[in-house]
């Protein structure tokens, strides 16, 4: 055991001087960050407590979390409502874990309950209305809403995306030049720009008199700027496409829209799966903007926080609770999404 | 005659009923669209005494920006504070740029290593800084660490030459007098390298001998620069930043500042990017099969002969498309900045101009076309020297 670590390590550590000396390098980088982080994250760290005089450890004071979490995940959300934000998540969650248990034709349902019902259920939960207390939007907040917005952004902006992809792929002149121009347009602006607009402008394009809840317009304008995106991974899956099924669908009198239906997008959709979920992670990371627009996300309760003369300087805190979760939510969707590349990539061959 | 014939047949088949309709319906839809946002734009606007128009962009703005690149303060015109966003946009970008591409092509080609500590640390590195959310990453540097720095008093120097403090940091000023001497050398040199290399390649096939084209162009940038400087009579001064107390408060005055927003912006930024960058590199490296190696050894290559005219190209076909898209997802992310109220296009513009003004419709659309017309420029750029190097398949 300790004779083959030896060999090892002479082999793939300290094979000539300068690798040695590479290798002399990284311990030190790994012993000058690893021991002070455990120091300060969970040695001299306080746990328990009710307010930041508790912390005197020195370290990390994660009472401000314990104390703040209901702010951080649900914003100014009424604390008796909360249940209908989590079940909303364990229906979607759920949803998509069932979907790993059902026979590939049943899949298809599956896409088509998230894309056009969950949204009207998780609204009709979250906003309330028919019989629920409605919660007005501004309360909505935290590590929630951004989860939501991404969620219905990425939902929302898949029916428009598939069809700009169908568009650009288009043989007619208008519609081709349209689509290309509307994609090439979104993706060549900042979302910030987008979120600007969506919170300043649109509201002067409307006519006067007729007021859309702000959180609305900036779901519209993330969902319609992430659609190009979309667009242009389905259109990836689309060329992907041996050209024999266009041929053999177009042979037994199929025509464009039941070409694509039935033949070309179920099978297109599938290889995309990676693609958008790449998608869905940039555009999880993309979501804390709305904090620049004035939404009460997470980081926008953290930067509140630290200015609450109780709680003064827990930035740290904060934003280290924020990065774990949106570390840990990025790696397992990216670690799923490149496995699922892997396996499609072995079986088309 | 051909031609002629396909936009026949071609005006024939979108003149078909099912073909003309969906596409006139698009059209009529889109202009429809069009003109309804304009006519309640104009309404709304009159409803609420804003003219409308371009005419601000000439009157004085009114409000001073920390950081610009040009002569700017109150009394300048909005177009001039346009002006200083675009360029802080620019600024940043193009260190970022600069700075992602050096580092992600380290960590790339770390991350291959055959030091097993320096592949997984790579790794680690990678995984960690691509998943976070990069305003996140902005605000740790801007909130954690720059205000973590210690005070004017302490400041750390370093060789008498950086100057960090907490208030950004300071570079010396280099102040050259007679510098078209150094000018003139250049052009001079630069046309030095290109007769040498339209010589080395004439040497190349007609006689099959190779000269060291890089180390003679190396030896005429020094060798031309300093034989004019000395004739010009060039001479170079450093300016450096120095400590003043004025009403008991200290502070650095003279020099090159950075401030610390620009440096948290240009950090995230360039750690963020320099991730995806490095992924590109190493598949790009990986795409080039093993056989080109050993083949181009065979032909008698040495290492870096074989790197430079074997491995590289062809691995540069493989990373320059994906980064191109990063440089330019560096371009827009650095909108960011209104995060943390570094005066870039988005926070000078589409922030205070705006909030001043109140004219939301006109500044929008100035910075989106913007940034759009930068994206594009880009990609044209690189999509031509994209198609310039692609493989040509016979």
């Amino acid at each position: 055991m300790l004779i083959n670590f030896i060999q090892w390590s002479k082999k793939s550590l300290f094979s000539n001087w300068w690798n040695s000396l590479i290798t002399l390098f990284c311990i030190y980088l790994l012993f000058s960050i690893i021991p002070p982080f455990i120091n300060w994250a969970i040695l001299d760290a306080t746990f328990s407590g009710k307010l930041k005089t508790d912390c005197t450890a020195g370290g990390a004071c994660w009472v401000f979390i314990s104390v703040w979490f209901e702010k951080l995940m649900y914003g100014f959300y009424p604390v008796e409502h909360i249940w209908r934000i989590n079940l909303s998540f364990i229906i979607f969650i759920g949803t998509i874990g069932f979907s790993f248990f059902v026979r590939e034709k049943y899949k298809l349902y599956i896409l088509f309950f998230l894309i056009f019902i969950f949204p009207v259920i998780a609204f009709i939960l979250i906003r309330g209305g028919f019989g629920l207390t409605i919660v007005e939007t501004r309360e909505w907040g935290g590590l929630a809403l951004t989860f939501i917005l991404a969620i219905f952004g990425i939902i929302l902006s898949f029916p428009l995306g598939v069809l700009l992809a169908l568009g650009r792929r288009s043989e007619l002149p208008v519609i081709k030049y349209f689509c290309i121009c509307f994609i090439e347009t979104w993706r060549g602006i900042p979302l910030l720009t987008v979120l600007f607009a969506a919170a300043v402008m649109f509201p002067l394009l409307l006519p006067s008199g007729t007021f859309v809840d702000k959180l609305l317009r900036v779901a519209i304008g993330i969902a319609i700027f992430e659609s190009a995106y979309v667009a242009e991974v389905v259109r990836g899956g689309l060329q992907s496409l041996p050209r024999g099924q266009y041929d053999a669908a177009k042979s037994i009198g199929m025509g464009y829209w039941q070409m694509n239906f039935f033949v070309v997008l179920p099978q297109a959709i599938k290889t995309v799966i990676p693609g958008i979920t790449n998608t869905f992670i940039a555009l999880l990371k993309d979501t804390p903007l709305i904090y620049l627009v004035g939404m009460a996300e997470i980081l926008g309760i953290v930067n509140m926080a630290k200015a609450n003369p109780y709680w003064l300087g827990m930035a740290v805190e904060g934003y280290v609770f924020a990065a774990i979760i949106f570390g840990v939510v990025s790696f397992i969707l990216s670690s799923y999404s490149q496995k699922l590349e892997k396996k499609f990539s072995t079986e088309n061959k | 005659m051909l031609r002629i014939e396909e936009i026949k047949n071609s005006v024939k088949k979108n003149l078909r009923l099912g073909n003309l309709i969906p596409q006139l319906l698009l059209l009529f839809t889109f202009v429809f669209i069009i003109y309804y946002f304009t006519s309640n734009a104009q309404t709304n606007m009159a409803s609420r005494n804003i003219s409308s128009g371009f005419d601000f962009l000439k009157t004085n703005s009114g409000f001073d920006v920390q950081f610009s690149l040009i002569d700017y303060d109150g009394s300048y015109s909005f177009g001039r504070a346009y002006l200083v966003g675009l360029l802080n946009t620019l600024l940043v970008s193009s260190f970022g740029i600069v700075f992602a591409t050096i580092l992600g092509f380290l960590v790339g080609v770390a991350r291959l290593s055959n030091n097993f500590l320096l592949s997984k640390l790579s790794q680690l590195y990678v995984e960690i800084l691509r998943n976070l959310p990069l305003i996140l990453q902005i605000f740790f540097w801007y909130f954690v660490v720059l205000r973590n720095l210690p005070s004017t008093e302490n400041s750390f120097i370093f060789l008498d030459f950086l100057i960090v403090n907490v208030q950004g940091a300071y570079f010396p000023k280099f102040i050259f007098t007679n510098f078209n001497a150094i000018f003139y050398g250049l052009v001079c040199a630069i046309l030095a390298i290109f007769l040498a290399r339209y010589y080395s390649k004439k040497l190349i096939y007609e006689r099959g001998k190779s000269l060291p084209v890089f180390k003679i162009s190396i030896l005429c940038l020094i060798l031309f620069t300093t034989i004019f400087a000395l004739i010009g009579n060039t001479d170079l001064q450093l300016k450096r930043a120095e400590l003043i107390q004025n009403f008991g408060i200290f502070n650095y005055v003279g020099g090159v500042k950075l401030v610390p927003e620009f440096l948290a912006l240009l950090f995230a930024l360039s750690l963020y990017t320099s991730t995806f960058i490095a992924e590109n590199v190493r598949a790009g490296i990986l795409s080039v099969g093993k056989g080109q190696k050993e083949a181009s050894k065979s032909l008698g290559f040495n290492n870096s002969q074989s790197l430079k005219l074997i491995i590289i190209p062809q691995a540069l076909r493989v990373i320059i498309p994906p980064t191109t898209n990063q440089y330019l997802n560096l371009l827009k992310n650095s909108s960011l900045a209104a995060g943390i109220g570094y005066p870039d296009l988005a926070s000078v513009f589409a922030g205070t101009a705006l909030s001043q003004t109140g004219k939301a419709i006109e500044i929008i659309f100035i910075v989106m076309l913007t940034y759009l017309s930068i994206s594009l420029i880009i990609s044209a750029f690189l999509n031509w020297y994209n198609h310039k190097i692609a493989f040509v398949e016979k």
